[in-house]
């Protein structure tokens, strides 16, 4: 699990101590045996395991050969751990900085809100469950079907508010009928319209218990009178059974809000929508055109967006882990902030400045130090990211969603069968991990000469 | 009317961080109460419609998955496991670390203060690098698969942190407190138990409530360390979610069983879970 950057001074970690003597009288043995346990235990899972990784991460695949570095060079050409590798640093850059801005952001607003305790609670608690039980969560949040995620619920509800539904999906015209199917799923007459006569758009493959209970008979359209083109689009079935097929029998129902378009060379001279009789009405440009009903009428339902297919699963995945850790960067920022001085906000305020530069110019500045120490730990935390993605990334795009921590378990444990690439994985996060290592030595050997 | 202007201005931005925050919070709620009404409904109602369909038709409500949930052995087993891990881990980490941190704050010897550099510098080591060889080192002491290891295994990467955390929290404790109970004739043992744990509790508590979480919530060391009988609940779950879609009714109450101990935790040590995650920040 490993700790991170330590934020000095915060809560129960004291200022560092002076130098001070210890008590008299105690004798290297007793410090020996208090020390003992933690010791035996650091030395043989911490510490010999670092070498030993270390050093098998330079053995082949079943240990019996020295390889030299390149299990390291596998990690790196290899297509499967090349995609964990790109993954991750996707991951460490991304999620890191998103959640940190969002902890900024909701730091500074919950400050003018008199719910903002409560605010912070519902934030932070996702910090409380196991990356399991969010993986879980999430899995339901992204699941595809719009009637039972709700992420795609709320997508396909947005997209069919502002685009226009489709009016008949899966409708179309009979087999050998003049209306044929043409180029992108729309349907096209072969004869050419004529004047004065009405023309006929039977189509049929739409429930007629998908129609609303209102919908009119369809009904055969008056010539237009100053050379236009007229007809009818309706569902060419008779409840109950008879009827001639093409001809518009008593009882079937139109099909209102279908739009008819009078294309000649290729080109739309004209269009029209069919009315609540299902007639519809074009200029006299439309003589001579063939009519077409674009396929805008019949297209498929649209079903939201596959969020943990092969391209957005990590991402995905990724707001996931901002849903869990965006509430520790609050909690931190929100610590931070109670230690900037009012006087100062309130200063440049009367000295004309807005809320944006007050913002920009002092809030973030005073907090610099305590948003790099956010950023860094979960840096550090995500480089690490297992659960999740192992949770989350259903098993078709879960070589998609790799990350480094997923590969050498995989490879050690989950059949990959190499535990000398798994090593050689092991020691990279460790190597990436060295310079907050040294980091955190050199600031307590700061604070400690202080 | 410029001030008129003015306050209606920010009322409206008053307004808009109102509504951003609100829209904020309920993106934060919505998927757990999702995972909660999801567990609550009937396999066939879960499969026909969204939990969202449960606002309109209460009636769906049913307790009867968490019923056959805890009567499924596995999963009541797995939650004995966790519990028999959690509790051992964070006793251990929590004396083993007392006891170093108190030797490194009040104890004399040659280096201390090197050695204490060390035990930071461990405090950001990824438990990654040490899977393969300790998975070998408990094969050959027999301890692969058993609760001992993946309790031996949490200890061992939560004593940085305790050490760190204690030890300077030790050292803010009064020297003349010591002195006096040295004074009384209490040897080191004593002074630890009577003056030191005492003194320390608010540190032992963030302590010991984050421990108490990272532990039950982990599901890597146990994936790995844990054999079918040793598993704590994590990896017992894990296991259904390759199966995601048809078994919501097991994997929706089972994560929402695994989750109400860490909430109730939660809700009842706020103080120390922050001040504990705000120490050294979080692993």
């Amino acid at each position: 699990m490993a700790s991170t950057v330590t934020t000095g001074g915060a809560a129960a970690a004291g200022p560092p101590p002076v130098k001070r003597k210890s008590l008299m009288g105690t004798r290297p043995w007793v410090a020996l045996v208090f020390l003992l346990p933690a010791l035996v235990l650091l030395g043989s899972l911490v510490l010999y395991p670092i070498g030993y990784t270390i050093q098998r991460s330079l053995f082949d695949a079943d240990n019996s050969a020295f390889v030299g570095l390149k299990n390291f060079g596998e990690v790196f050409t290899d297509h499967s751990n090349l995609t964990a590798v790109k993954n991750n640093a996707i991951w460490v850059v991304i999620a890191p900085v998103v959640a940190t801005a969002l902890g900024l952001i909701f730091a500074v607003l919950t400050e003018r809100v008199s719910w903002g305790t409560a605010f912070k609670l519902v934030v932070f608690m996702p910090m409380a469950i196991s990356m399991l039980a969010a993986g879980i969560i999430f899995r339901l949040v992204y699941e595809n079907d719009p009637d039972r995620g709700v992420a795609n619920a709320v997508v396909v509800g947005i997209h069919d508010t502002f685009a226009e539904a489709s009016a008949y999906p899966g409708a179309r015209p009979r087999p050998n009928a003049d209306l044929a199917p043409s180029a992108g799923g729309s349907f096209t007459t072969k004869a050419q319209a004529q004047p004065g006569t009405a023309a006929a758009l039977p189509l049929i493959g739409v429930p007629q218990n998908k129609l609303p209970g209102d919908t009119q008979d369809a009904k055969a359209a008056a010539p237009a009178a100053d050379g236009g083109v007229s007809g009818t689009v309706w569902l060419d079935f008779k409840p109950g059974g008879g009827g001639t097929t093409g001809a518009i029998d008593p009882g079937e129902k139109a099909l209102p809000g279908v739009k008819v378009e009078a294309v000649k060379d290729g080109k739309v001279v004209a269009s029209a929508k069919s009315g609540d009789d299902g007639t519809f009405a074009l200029p006299a440009s439309a003589a001579g055109a063939r009519l077409r009903l674009p396929s805008s009428n019949f297209a498929t339902q649209y079903n939201g967006v596959d969020w943990l297919g092969p391209s957005l699963v990590t991402p995905s995945i990724i707001v996931s882990y901002i849903w869990m850790w965006a509430g520790f960067a609050m909690v931190l920022i929100a610590a931070g902030l109670a230690g900037v001085p009012r006087e100062l906000l309130e200063q440049a305020r009367v000295d004309g400045a807005n809320e944006w530069q007050v913002f920009r110019k002092i809030t973030v500045p005073l907090l610099a130090p305590v948003l790099v120490v956010v950023l860094i730990t979960l840096m550090i935390n995500v480089l690490k990211i297992f659960d999740l993605v192992y949770i989350i990334a259903p098993g078709a795009s879960q070589s998609d969603a790799n990350v480094l921590a997923l590969q050498l378990y995989l490879k050690s444990f989950g059949g990959g069968n190499d535990q000398g690439v798994g090593s050689a994985i092991g020691v990279l996060l460790l190597l990436l991990v060295l310079p907050v290592m040294i980091f955190n030595i050199r600031r307590l050997r700061r604070e400690a000469r202080r | 009317m410029s001030a008129i202007a003015a306050k209606l201005a920010s009322w409206v931005s008053g307004g808009a961080v109102r509504v951003f925050l609100i829209v904020v919070a309920l993106f934060w709620l919505l998927p757990t109460i999702g995972l909660l009404l999801s567990s609550l409904r009937d396999p066939t109602d879960i499969a026909a419609s969204g939990w969202w369909k449960v606002l309109s038709a209460p009636s769906q409500l049913t307790v009867s998955n968490y019923k056959s949930l805890l009567s499924n052995d596995t999963v009541v087993n797995s939650l004995v496991n966790t519990i028999l891990i959690t509790v051992p881990t964070t006793l251990l980490v929590v004396v083993i670390g007392s006891l170093a941190g108190y030797a490194f704050a009040w104890m004399d010897f040659r280096g201390r203060d090197w050695w204490f550099l060390a035990v930071v510098g461990l405090l950001v080591v990824p438990i990654q690098v040490a899977l393969i060889p300790v998975a070998q080192l408990f094969g050959k002491i027999g301890i692969f698969g058993d609760i001992t290891g993946v309790v031996l295994f949490h200890t061992a990467f939560g004593l940085p942190f305790a050490i760190f955390l204690l030890r300077n929290f030790f050292a803010e404790i009064p020297r003349e407190l010591l002195e006096a109970a040295r004074l009384d004739g209490a040897g080191e043992l004593r002074l630890f138990t009577t003056v030191i744990m005492p003194l320390g509790g608010p540190a032992i508590a963030s302590l010991g409530i984050f421990q108490f979480l990272w532990v039950w919530n982990d599901m890597l060391v146990a994936l790995i360390f844990a054999d079918s009988d040793s598993q704590p609940i994590t990896v017992a779950l894990q296991q259904q979610v390759r199966q995601f879609g048809s078994n919501i009714d097991i994997l929706a109450p089972g994560a929402f069983v695994s989750m109400v101990i860490p909430l109730v935790v939660f809700f009842a040590f706020q103080r120390q879970f922050v001040s504990g995650v705000m120490a050294g920040a979080v692993k």
